[in-house]
């Protein structure tokens, strides 16, 4: 029924409560979707269950309720159509960073032959500019360069889906940046679909087609998908010139400073869709004005400009 | 690096101060009374008169070792074999046991440290078992295997197989998290996630557990096999003893700490191949 590519439908989670009965609701009836090639970031103030949606994306965690259907099959466990880069990097220490991403590779085409395999490895490393460190161990790199070697990995197996749980939450500012470019880079390269958790708003706008927000937990809300209507490709340096940019970034600053808090412990009802917002597409006379909603049917949702 | 070098240097260079200030003291102290008064009924009763009621200078163990050293392996009858020889026995019963005791220690120990439910299962049994001395098992192993030889190796096992089988354990159980979800999204088996995830993570720890094993083990021969006699490092010992020739008893203590000092040498360069830094 759906023509998303990854469609969350009434996805809920639930954690008993020592001594309780009733269990606490993460977030209950969520529901959004991807499309195919798209590049959307989540974003919401911590603990609200955004590493929880992507775990239920991934397959590591089931969710309580509800499901992810991905290329027309649900998802019942991790598989190789899904990349993920985890915020801690998960380099395997024992390996060289060569055999890192060649452990990835391997797992994905087992028939290959060495030179095959060798080859795609030295590629994707050569890709996010680690060529000539193949030989070292994850532990004589930079935080930087390890979260390469990670998103290096998870590109490598080209998976249908790439998950990425806050992949630059511990880099410093330069190297986040330069990464972030680095990423975008790979992502038209290989026109993979990419869902990213981040807590960085300019991080968000710089990288994403849409942006999905949530409200603050419990009952978390996945509230409004935000259209980040900016024509690629961006720069860092000047993606502030453009005239759509702080209308975008203070929406979203507006959202999580203030409504987010207003709309947590409100769930939506079943199969209810976040709306759409375009906040380059609206003139507001002043600031104080409240949001225009473009499109409240999410079905009718049109893949934006890539 | 002239620093690290220098502190290496100074180092040896005490080392052998050490044990030069220390042999001298030896020979010093254990010289024989200046007085030559004639033996005493008790001196005589013991031998001759070389073979003094003393313990012997490092000199004369010095003369040993040459001769023993430079002949390890003669074999002169039962009573009179070379040192080389009774190492050699007592190295067979260690390795044999220790691998033996490997075979059943590493897999079972990955049973363990993977379920929960073996965890719980078989954790009595280990925390009871573990406590015994090795030598306790030495009568019932002697009645049901009716071999002293098979019971000194059985004794062997036994007593390195608690250190493995925890340590393997242990390290499996403790696998970080995210490297075993690496594996899972990867879709790699359970054989091949044991492999090559949970394996390379636990092998510092499980090689600990072996080096702890090898270490308790040469502990225990010697005593096993003063128990079991025949032959054997720990059997020459006790058997110098008897014939009262202190000066092997020395020496031969001497090359048990240096072997024993060498099986952990390898183990724990062994170990070094192994370590990962995070
Ligand atoms: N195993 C668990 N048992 C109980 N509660 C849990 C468990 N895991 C997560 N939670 C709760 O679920 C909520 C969402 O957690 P989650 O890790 O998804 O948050 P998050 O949005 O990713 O936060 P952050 O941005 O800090 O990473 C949190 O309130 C957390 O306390
Ligand atoms: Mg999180």
């Amino acid at each position: 029924m759906s023509q998303y590519f990854v469609h969350v439908q009434n996805l809920a989670k639930r954690y008993p409560v020592k001594g309780e009965k009733e269990p606490t609701t993460i977030y209950e009836n969520a529901n959004f979707g991807i499309h195919k090639g798209e590049f959307v970031c989540i974003i919401g103030h911590s603990g609200c269950g955004k590493s929880t949606i992507l775990n239920a994306l991934a397959g590591l965690d089931e969710p309580t309720e509800g499901g992810v259907i991905m290329d027309g099959q649900e998802v019942v466990g991790p598989s190789l159509d899904r990349g993920i880069v985890f915020q801690n990097y998960s380099l395997l220490p024992w390996l060289t960073v060569f055999q890192n991403v060649y452990f990835g590779v391997r797992a994905r085409w087992p028939g290959w032959t060495k030179e095959k395999l060798d080859d795609h490895c030295n590629k994707y490393l050569e890709m996010v500019g680690l060529g000539g460190k193949g030989k070292l161990k994850p532990s004589e790199l930079s935080g930087g360069m390890r979260q390469r070697v990670s998103i290096a990995r998870a590109f490598a197996t080209e998976p249908k889906l790439l998950l990425l749980d806050e992949p630059f939450g511990a880099l410093d500012a330069l190297t986040r940046g330069l990464i972030q470019e680095e990423l975008v880079k790979i992502w038209e390269e290989t026109q993979q679909t990419v869902f990213m958790i981040t807590h960085d708003v300019d991080e968000a706008i710089l990288l994403a087609d849409r942006i999905i927000v949530m409200s603050n937990g419990p009952k978390a809300r996945v509230a409004e998908s935000v259209v980040v209507d900016i024509p690629r490709p961006r720069k860092r340096s000047t993606i502030i010139d453009d005239p759509g940019y702080y209308k975008i970034r203070n929406y979203l600053v507006d959202f999580l400073v203030n409504r987010s808090e207003e709309l947590s412990g409100k769930s939506p009802q079943p199969n209810e869709y976040p709306v759409t917002v375009n906040p380059v597409a609206i003139n507001r006379p002043s600031d104080t004005e409240p949001p225009i909603v473009i499109d409240q049917a999410a079905e009718k949702l049109s893949v934006p400009a890539a | 690096m002239p620093l690290n070098m220098s502190l290496r240097m100074k180092s040896m260079l005490l080392t052998v101060v050490f044990s030069i200030v220390l042999l001298g003291l030896w020979e010093l102290v254990v010289q024989p009374p200046e007085s030559t008064e004639p033996l005493t009924e008790y001196e005589m009763l013991l031998g001759s008169s070389d073979q003094e009621a003393r313990v012997p200078p490092p000199s004369k163990v010095i003369t040993l070792a040459f001769k023993e050293l430079g002949d390890p392996f003669y074999d002169a009858g039962p009573n009179d074999k070379g040192i080389g020889i009774q190492l050699g026995y007592s190295l067979y019963r260690v390795l044999t046991g220790f691998f033996m005791a490997f075979l059943i220690a590493i897999p079972a120990g990955f049973l363990i440290g993977m379920s929960p439910l073996m965890y719980q299962t078989l954790n009595p049994f280990i925390q009871l078992l573990r406590p015994i001395s090795p030598l306790a098992w030495m009568p019932l192993a002697l009645f049901v295997i009716r071999d002293s030889e098979a019971s000194a190796i059985f004794v062997i096992f036994i007593c390195s197989i608690w250190p493995m089988l925890v340590n393997t354990a242990f390290g499996v159980a403790n696998v970080r998290e995210d490297w075993l979800k690496v594996a899972s999204t990867h879709e790699l088996s359970h054989l091949r996630t044991a492999f090559t995830v949970i394996l390379p993570a636990a092998a510092p720890t499980i090689l600990t557990g072996m080096r702890i094993s090898i270490g308790i083990a040469w502990l225990v021969i010697v005593a096993a096999e003063m128990l079991v006699g025949g032959t054997g490092i720990g059997y020459y010992v006790w058997n110098e003893w008897n014939n009262l020739d202190l000066t092997a008893v020395i020496f031969s203590i001497l090359m048990i700490g240096l072997v024993g000092m060498i099986l952990d040498l390898l183990l724990s360069s062994a170990l070094k191949f192994v370590e990962y830094k995070e």
